[in-house]
């Protein structure tokens, strides 16, 4: 059989990934496929990553033994995908450090969602539950990407996240069926965690518009997405006795959901940095990436 | 390495091999980097058997891997494969004769 | 109450959330996924020996006044940097493995199995923990920091087990005055802090709410 020769013509290349055609690492590939991966790839993992910050607290503060246990396990789950992720694309040329070194400058983005404080326990059973479900229907969009080592790792991506899903809904149930007050801290938590979770999956662009979904990175435009996550988990939410905090969502007869239409421009502005918690959050990273550089230079001393 | 484990290693790529269960071919999991085979066994460990989802890795340094991508495929090489058999007719034609009886 | 075990279960307990303090900020991301492996098997640890001692675990491990817990001043520091940290965790592995080896031997079946299974978990703890000291034993600061904590590690055994920690780590015993306030009996101010932050949420409902 012959080996499959991977186009170098960037219309023949656009043509190869569309009907499926997968590269490798060592493959030429063009350069604004390049570019455009690695910007995407970097955003996932510093999203891994930041997503960390405003867990961690709490596992500080996990009211029982097994909570404590299974929130540390989640939060590790994602420095592990963050480690993953950057090696993908320190293998397409840009290295840890100077991936790390742009976020912590602010120079490249994280997701939106993890520019917003964590409030109280209910925020916990929230983002676990209903972000991580938000962020597995995108990474199961990437699971057939036309970067074969990207589309690897999220192999193992997803199978990990499908346990945080579940731990967050547990930590949810818990509360709906604990005390009064305990309800109300996990619908005040929805009622902030909406808008956001409503922004996650990206502004309407269509499919054929968007270039994440033409190179086939992705395999799924961001409109499909929403709709997806509403379709999975508003009657989820609902059948609880939570409500959504969006007095115009509704399923059409059709099977799409309306709902208000998200505040674009807000996306925008905290994605580039300006989110509430944005600059501590970098402050932060960067203050331990400062100060452990010895470790780093101890430990690959030539 | 110098003397004394104090001079530290060279960072590599270390690729991961994991076997799900005994028996099972090994896997390529992914790759840590690491200043040594310690590093690399110790934080692979965590990274593809936390959940017992391992019963064994081999680790390698990437620059051990001898990779080949590439053959000749100028002639037909059918008849070393089961798709250059097809033995559907003369299988028919076999059991047709054989069930019409001895000659 | 059994106050070994009692303090066995606390030190890991409390070591174990001083060490998933460093979930996400640890100097490399492997590193990090590792060690926060070593501070689930404390937490693990210290719930099956509160399993041993008490029907609700949870109740023991959160509910007690601060004056009731008997961990030792070694496990109650907060040291975010990471000389510090890998200095109390090979120390704190040396001392504790003292504990465990007499443990194993212990009367009660019970206690002797499961002080067993803690060894075996623990074996991969020493081999991190001997594998940084190794990589860092040279450098000023994690020399430092040995020194610093040295007197605490000594706190964590009663006065009897004490040469022995001594002769396997190649430490002096320093004089009692050294030890004064660093000795498991007392505890430090960081420890009201730390039980503050564990208990917030706990606290924030009534006794016995399903979380």
């Amino acid at each position: 059989m012959a080996a499959v020769e991977v186009p170098r013509d960037e219309q023949a290349f656009l043509a190869y990934v569309q009907a499926g055609g997968q590269v490798e690492a060592g493959d030429r590939l063009p350069e604004d496929y390049r570019a455009k991966l690695i910007k995407f790839i970097e955003m996932h993992g510093n999203s891994e990553l930041m997503g960390v910050l405003p867990e961690r607290e709490w596992i500080l503060r996990a009211p029982t033994l097994q909570r404590k246990l299974a929130l540390t396990a989640k939060v590790q789950d994602e420095v592990g995908h963050a480690q993953l992720i950057y090696r993908v694309v320190e293998d397409l040329g840009k290295p840890r450090e100077q991936c790390l070194a742009d976020l912590v400058s602010g120079r490249s983005k994280f997701h939106n969602v993890f520019h917003y404080p964590t409030r109280t326990w209910g925020d916990v059973g929230v983002i676990a539950w209903l972000v991580d479900a938000a962020a597995i229907i995108s990474q199961k969009a990437l699971l057939k990407c036309s970067y074969a080592p990207y589309a690897r790792i999220m192999k193992k991506i997803c199978w990990e996240e499908s346990f945080h899903i579940l731990h967050g809904r547990d930590v949810v149930l818990a509360m709906v069926t604990g005390t009064p007050a305990q309800l109300e801290l996990v619908q005040e938590a929805l009622n902030r965690w909406w808008p956001p979770l409503m922004q996650f999956h990206g502004n309407p662009i269509p499919a054929g518009e968007d270039p994440m979904f033409l190179w086939r990175i992705k395999s799924q435009g961001n409109e499909e997405a929403r709709q997806q996550f509403l379709e999975g988990y508003v009657p989820q939410i609902r059948e609880l006795g939570l409500t959504v905090p969006d007095p115009k969502l509704r399923r059409r007869d059709d099977g799409v959901w309306e709902y208000t239409e998200p505040d674009w421009e807000e996306l925008r502005y905290v994605v580039t940095g300006h989110g509430p918690m944005t600059e501590e959050r970098l402050a932060f990273r960067r203050r331990f990436l400062e100060q452990e550089q010895w470790v780093r230079d101890a430990v690959l001393a030539a | 390495m110098g003397p004394g484990r104090g001079a530290g290693g060279v960072n590599e790529v270390w690729e991961v091999f994991r076997q799900e269960r005994r028996g099972q071919p090994f896997e390529h999991a992914g790759s840590v980097v690491a200043p040594d085979a310690e590093f690399a066994e110790t934080w692979a460990r965590e990274q593809y058997g936390r959940r017992g989802e391992s019963v064994a890795l081999w680790l390698v340094p990437r620059d051990a891997i001898h990779a080949v991508e590439h053959w000749a495929d100028e002639f037909d090489l059918k008849y070393r494969r089961v798709d250059g058999y097809s033995i559907k007719v003369r299988l028919k034609e076999a059991r047709e004769r054989a069930a019409a009886g001895p000659r | 109450m059994n106050e070994l075990l009692l303090g066995l279960a606390d030190d890991e307990l409390v070591i174990g959330w001083r060490d998933s303090e460093w979930t996400g900020i640890a100097p490399m991301l492997e590193e990090d996924v590792a060690f926060s492996s070593i501070a689930q098997n404390e937490i693990g640890h210290a719930r099956a020996v509160y399993e041993l001692l008490a029907d609700d675990a949870d109740a023991l491990a959160f509910d007690r006044p601060l004056d009731e817990y008997r961990c030792a001043p070694l496990v109650e520091l907060r040291l975010l940097d990471w000389a510090h940290t890998i200095a109390r965790r090979w120390l704190y592995e040396e001392a504790d493995r003292i504990r465990i080896e007499a443990l194993m031997e212990d009367a009660d079946p019970a206690v002797a199995g499961l002080a067993a299974k803690i060894d075996r978990e623990e074996a991969y703890h020493r081999m991190h923990a001997e594998l940084w000291h190794e990589r860092l034993r040279d450098e000023p600061r994690f020399r430092d920091a040995v020194a610093d904590l040295w007197p605490y590690a000594l706190g964590v055994l009663p006065p009897d087990q004490r040469e022995q920690l001594a002769a396997r780590v190649s430490l002096e015993i320093p004089s009692n005055n050294v030890l004064l306030g660093k000795e498991r009996g007392s505890h430090t101010d960081e420890l009201a802090e730390l039980w503050n932050e564990m208990t917030t949420v706990r606290r924030s409902a009534p006794a016995g709410a399903q979380w």
